[in-house]
């Protein structure tokens, strides 16, 4: 006779064991199957981010030569601002600069969460509990 | 053309004209969409998880997948102590792939295709941000504009920069759904308006009007495409943008 408390022990484990070896197999997968659909999000996102760059520099330097009356230098000085911005925008989410430390969770992939300890890949989230 | 203008699906009509203090707070069919889509995914969760069946049924499922996919997308871009805001990122992701998947079914009004819906969803976000860094870093939230390592005399010109940087992405953000959605509408409008032009010339044009039909049904199919993946684009970068106000350049 089997002790059924024990039985569901052992079977839990298998379980946990099973789902375990799962969720790694997809956090593998995960990274490829994402192509076709990301492809199109990606240009319709740099587009936007070129674009939306130069409406603000275009926006702020306007508005700094309505209250200073300094037209047209303003507008043109952050029209070229902005339009500077757009390209870093750009070429930030192609990944073909150097992408500030602060968006370094676009290029975090799950594969890299076995190789590093849990406690290692957010170093300062101990000061967020 | 009447029954063809592409533009027409769009209109905001007036339901039930309200006025407050001076404001038009008109119930519109805007806002009844907005509404049935609070309604749709309030119910959808709801009811799906009502049972919690340790095996989950169908709809139990698309929850469940729902949940862990906004959830992981958070954990990756945005590190496990932004597990607070997840109420806040998986709303904006129901309430978007909701009002663009209402927006599909025939005669029914696309709530996030009108500019100001999108705007308000993205500055919900970047005061979001803006708050939380300021709450949590203080003055320090500002090193976002400063990077490291650059020379002091190029220190004004790349902070205005990186400020007109920050400030495109709520734009950004708001047009690339808006505009998807906008575009996605109005090219399958004229497309269809195409079927029922040319099968009127006669027999020829009803043999070519099977072209422009085959296009609307891919048409269709691209745009739930679309529907799904601007959800998560927008997921996406609230996330990176919540990474920001988290952890401020260091």
């Amino acid at each position: 006779m089997t002790d059924p408390d024990q039985e569901l022990e052992a079977r839990r484990k298998q379980l946990g064991a099973a789902l375990a070896s799962k969720s790694k197999e997809e956090a593998l997968k995960e990274p490829n199957n994402t192509g076709a659909m990301a492809g199109t999000g990606y240009a319709l996102k740099l587009s936007s981010e070129f674009i939306a760059a130069i409406l603000v520099g275009l926006a702020i330097g306007a508005l700094i030569d309505k209250f200073a009356g300094t037209s047209p230098w303003g507008l043109i000085i952050f029209l070229i601002l902005g339009f500077v911005a757009g390209i870093l925008n750009v070429l930030r989410n192609a990944g073909l600069i150097a992408v500030s430390k602060s968006e370094r969770g676009s290029d975090y992939k799950p594969s890299q969460v076995d190789e590093t300890p849990a406690g290692n890949a957010w170093p300062d989230e101990e000061e967020d509990k | 053309m009447a029954g063809t203008d592409p533009i027409h699906q769009f209109q905001i009509q007036k339901w039930i004209p309200l006025e407050l203090g001076g404001y038009d707070v008109s119930f519109t069919n805007s806002s009844a969409f907005m509404l049935a889509t609070v309604a749709g995914a309030s119910a959808l969760l709801l009811f799906s998880t009502a049972g919690r069946n340790i095996i989950p049924g169908r709809l139990q499922s698309v929850s469940e997948m729902a949940y862990e996919f906004v959830a992981t997308t958070l954990k990756d871009s945005a590190g496990p102590g932004a597990m607070k805001f997840f109420p806040l990122v998986f709303s904006l992701f129901m309430f978007v792939l909701t009002a663009n998947l209402l927006g599909m079914i025939p005669y029914f009004f696309t709530v996030t295709s009108h500019l100001i819906v999108t705007v308000a969803l993205s500055l919900l976000v970047m005061s979001v941000v803006v708050g939380y860094g300021f709450y949590k870093h203080g003055f320090g939230f500002l090193k976002l504009f400063v990077p490291s390592g650059v020379p002091a005399l190029l220190v004004p010109l790349v902070v205005c920069i990186e400020i007109i940087s920050f400030l495109s992405r709520p734009i950004s953000l708001s047009i690339r759904l808006f505009a998807n959605m906008l575009a996605g509408h109005i090219t399958l409008k004229v497309f269809a308006g195409f079927v029922v032009t040319m099968s009127g010339i006669g027999a020829t044009g009803v043999l070519g009007s099977i072209l422009p039909l085959m296009m609307t049904v891919a048409l269709t199919g691209l745009e739930f495409l679309v529907a799904f993946l601007q959800a998560y684009v927008f997921t996406v970068l609230t996330c990176m943008y919540l990474n920001d106000a988290i952890h401020p350049g260091h």
